[in-house]
């Protein structure tokens, strides 16, 4: 897998602490106007411009902006049209979006692969997209120059107009177009060497410009992979067995789906990916009949190795390995926390876990496969399509470069389409019968089948000096390895103690900017689970839970020293060594979090309080410091009502302030549903929950006051889909214990273990 | 064939009696809008009107509802400028936007019975429908700012006002 990953030497830039984060010269990042209908007569010399990369100008003036990222509901084609748009001085209504193939052109300029996620887009496209759109400004500025015939420093772009103030003339966007003048091209090194608008200059970046997607998902319009009509195709429904992973199929008897009218044929998939053990797909010519052959299948299966695997056995198996010395990797190795917790005045110990948790977006997994040809059509909203191209071919058995991705808008990601599972039916049912196959999951498929956010352990030692400081930490993390399951090595980080690679999405976020001399993290794989319940990337994925761990630990230190916990924090946040700059930026969110809350500032009525916590989510290098206080009631019963919640963060620069607001109060509500309301179990290697009576997010009756604060200090824009869920747990967490002295340490929190842990 | 009465036109279906709404409304008359969630009445993503009444498309059958009057999502109104939809984009609502139709036709049975309704009744109305992307605090806005508009509408002899 690793060759779809583009090797380019790492650049020195502060995203580059991994191989796979490269440097931004994107090669044939060059504007163009070819593969727009009619602009061929039109161009002077079409042959000067390269092919359209990142947009294209039509004769009308209309911008439209290819979107390589997988838009899920973050904005990010809107937010690419806005980065270009204020480089190119085009009107906003001007701006249009379209959603890219898996063409390797269109690859991440710096990941150098089709990959959405861990709230990277915008600030690795930014350059680029900047770079883009003043390339194209340049452009047609020459054009207008030499239409009009005078100076190109004369002219002012604005609008989608070129003026010549001296002369009064202008020219539109358009008209350069159809003058066909505009054949200006830009090598990668003259790319580099724009200089771009300083943000004062800035017209449209920090301007909450309408969402371009936003009409057509108020009418139906908006085209998502199950709404994907290809004329003659059929439908598939997947019979998946009562086990996650490792079935297989002994016999299937299809004698009663053939009474179901329309049943086409039941096809036993044979995915040599390893994506998929055990599954059958029912075709039919309508969903509902496709369900229904699904459901009158006689499946018999072998229930493979994990058919008695449950969540009690994964924890069992997760302290197992915890307690063995020579587990696991290092991730971080400082000082030696062994020999400080000797001659600490005090050490406290705790577990924390979090439960098996499910992705869910509300679009159920889907995708449709057409064979034209040589050329596999795959029709589904995915956030990998490097990698998911690759398993796609992988179940036709054909080479990678046959696939051709078309990406839809997505309902919902939130980690799940990193994944490609979906395709695998879709193919080998149109294979089969030789026609187009949509394959669409019932939501019983798509629980049950998921990828899900793996269960974890983590234990936590900490040692205190006299002076109630923190001298010495030792983290275990373990879980399965959700990222080393895609076989890709450029994602996986060389351990401190070179022990091999390890997967940093378990245990980013360990890696805190406290400062502490002794500081043992320990990456721990727990095989078991990662067999069982192949695992996915969740929104926010290692933060998640290290943060858990690490801020309720935090707090557990700050009690035990008799300190305030947010002044605690402030303190170990001193900025020294490689803390420096990080931990300033996160204590002054802190503080801002504390400020807009009004922490410390009056007496709480008995039976409330508020907690605190603070993240660098989503790693150390891509950080958005991030804060939050949590304003809680604790019911004698031991029920918790979350009146409150404060976040501030701090994103360096805004791009669209009022999606920012979205994305943090969203992410922040996630946090709350995975702290409080979502919890999957495993039992007889199935997962129980199957549907959203049994698997249960947040709903609006559960929804708290949100507050959010949004800190834009003019550092470079960092992401902000994830880090607020990284950050709610522990601050509620930490709530529960001011208001009422409970300490939890198992997500989600629970009223019987908020009772059970009060004081008697 | 049954012929259902959707968005004011009379259309015949190739579908039997015991076949959801929904996948008719979406494979035979392929209009999309309308969302298939969970297939058990659990979130609301295929929420229609029959006879003005929000019902999950998922749990009601093509059979028992032949005859009555069928609006999804397309039909709302004529151009897609329902007071709702217009509060969904002054209120920048949608993220992924896949659960917005049902969410939209949720508040329209609501509004079309309750014109001033409190935040107490929004939520109450509103709680059988799922939001993964937790919009919950726009579309509640966004029920509101339509609420107004709906009932300044009626007081000023339906004239729109910009919003």
């Amino acid at each position: 897998m690793n060759k779809h990953m583009k090797t380019i030497t790492p650049e020195t830039s502060d995203l580059s602490r991994r191989s796979f984060l490269v440097g931004t010269a994107a090669t044939g990042l060059v504007l163009g106007y070819a593969g727009v209908p009619g602009i061929d007569q039109a161009l002077a010399a079409p042959s000067n411009f390269e092919p359209s990369v990142w947009y294209a100008i039509a004769p009308d003036g209309l911008v439209t902006v290819t979107c390589g990222k997988a838009d899920m509901g973050q904005h990010i084609a809107s937010t690419m049209a806005q980065i270009v748009a204020e480089e190119l001085g085009a009107k906003w209504s001007d701006m249009r979006v379209a959603l890219a193939s898996n063409d390797p052109k269109f690859n991440d300029p710096v990941l150098g692969a089709q990959i959405t996620g861990g709230s990277w887009s915008t600030m690795m496209n930014f350059d680029a997209m900047s770079r883009a759109g003043a390339a194209g400004r340049m452009a047609l500025t020459e054009g207008a120059a030499a239409a009009m015939g005078v100076p190109a420093s004369e002219l002012v772009v604005r609008e989608s107009m070129i003026a010549h103030p001296k002369s009064k003339k202008q020219m539109s966007f358009a008209d350069i177009v159809k003058s066909g003048k505009a054949t200006k091209t830009f090598t990668p090194d003259e790319l580099k060497a724009i200089k771009l608008k300083t943000p004062d200059q800035y017209t449209m970046i920090g301007v909450s410009v309408p969402q371009l997607d936003i009409p057509s998902k108020t009418n139906g319009t908006a085209k998502y992979g199950i709404d994907v009509m290809i004329p003659g195709m059929a439908y598939g429904a997947v019979v998946t067995p009562p086990v996650r992973y490792g079935a297989t199929v002994k016999s299937v008897d299809d004698s009663g789906a053939k009474k179901v009218p329309g049943f086409i044929k039941a096809v036993t998939l044979d995915d040599k990916t390893g994506t998929t053990t055990g599954w059958v797909v029912a075709v039919a010519n309508t969903f509902a009949s496709a369900k229904k052959a699904a459901e009158a299948l006689k499946i018999a299966y072998d229930g493979g190795p994990n058919a008695k695997v449950s969540s009690q056995s994964l924890l069992d198996e997760a302290k197992r390995l915890q307690k063995l010395e020579d587990s696991g990797q290092f991730f971080v190795k400082d000082g030696d926390p062994n020999a400080a917790f000797g001659s600490a005045a005090k050490v406290l110990e705790a577990e924390y876990t979090t439960s098996i948790n499910i992705h869910a977006p509300m679009e159920p997994m889907n995708a449709t496969a057409e064979f034209k040809g040589d050329i596999l059509h795959i029709y589904s909203g995915n956030q990998f399509a490097t990698r998911s191209g690759a398993i796609a071919a992988g179940a036709a058995g054909i080479d990678p470069k046959f696939v051709v991705m078309h990406q839809m808008w997505l309902g919902g990601g939130f980690g799940r389409r990193l994944d490609a599972d979906m395709m695998i039916p879709a193919v080998q049912a149109a294979k089969a019968i030789g026609k187009p196959v949509k394959v669409i999951y019932t939501r019983e498929n798509d629980m049950t089948m998921d990828f899900s956010r793996p269960l974890t352990y983590q234990k936590v030692k900490a040692g205190v000096d006299g002076d109630g400081k923190l001298v010495a930490l030792s983290h275990d993390v373990v879980s399965a390895w959700p990222t080393q399951r895609w076989g890709i090595p450029d994602f996986l980080s060389p351990s401190v103690d070179k022990k091999g690679p390890l997967d940093a999405f378990t245990v980013n976020g360990a890696d805190f900017f406290y400062t502490v001399p002794n500081h043992h993290v320990r990456a721990i794989k727990n095989e078991m689970a990662h067999n069982a319940t192949p695992s996915g990337q969740l929104r926010s994925v290692a933060p998640g839970w290290t943060f858990w761990a690490v801020e309720s630990m935090i707090d557990e230190i700050a009690a035990a020293a008799g300190k305030d916990p947010a002044q605690f924090r402030i303190a170990l946040l001193d900025g020294k060594g490689k803390n420096d700059g990080g931990a300033q930026r996160l204590r002054n969110t802190l503080l801002a979090a504390m400020g807009l809350s009004g922490y410390g500032t009056r007496q709480l009525p008995k039976g409330e309080g508020m907690g605190v916590a603070c993240v660098s989510s989503q790693e150390r290098a891509t950080a958005s410091w991030t804060a939050c206080v949590a304003h809680v009631a604790v019911a004698a019963s031991g029920e918790v009502t979350v009146k409150k919640l404060t976040v501030a963060t701090d994103v360096g620069t805004q791009v669209h302030p009022d999606n920012i607001r979205a994305q943090v109060e969203g992410a922040a509500l996630w946090g709350l549903s995975l702290a409080l309301y979502e919890k999957a179990t495993l039992k007889d290697g199935g997962i129980e929950q199957t549907n959203f009576d049994s698997y249960t997010p947040l709903r609006m009756s559960q929804m708290p006051e949100v507050a959010v604060a949004v800190i834009a200090n003019g550092e470079k824009a960092t992401g902000v889909g994830e880090p607020a869920v990284t950050v709610v747990a522990p601050a509620i967490g930490n709530a529960i214990f001011n208001a009422s002295g409970a300490r939890v340490r198992a997500l989600p929190i629970t009223a019987e273990a908020v009772k059970g842990a009060m004081k008697a | 064939m049954p012929t259902l009465t959707i968005n004011g036109r009379s259309l015949s279906v190739d579908a039997a009696n015991d076949t959801p709404l929904l996948w008719a409304i979406r494979e035979q008359l392929q209009m999309t809008g309308t969302k298939f969630g969970c297939g058990a009445g659990l979130c609301g993503a295929c929420t229609v009107h029959v006879n003005g009444e929000a019902v999950r498309s998922c749990q009601t059958m093509v059979g028992d509802v032949a005859g009555k009057k069928i609006t999804t999502i397309e039909g709302l109104a004529a151009k897609g400028d329902h007071p709702l939809q217009k509060a969904w984009i002054a209120e920048q609502v949608p993220q992924c936007g896949y659960c917005q139709s049902g969410q939209i036709m949720q508040a329209a049975s609501l509004l079309a019975k309750n014109p001033n309704p409190t935040k107490e009744e929004v939520v109450a109305h509103m709680d059988g429908n799922l939001c993964r992307c937790m919009t919950y605090s726009r579309i509640q806005k966004a029920i509101m700012r339509a609420a107004t508009e709906m009932r300044t509408a009626s007081a000023s002899g339906n004239e729109r006002r910009p919003t």
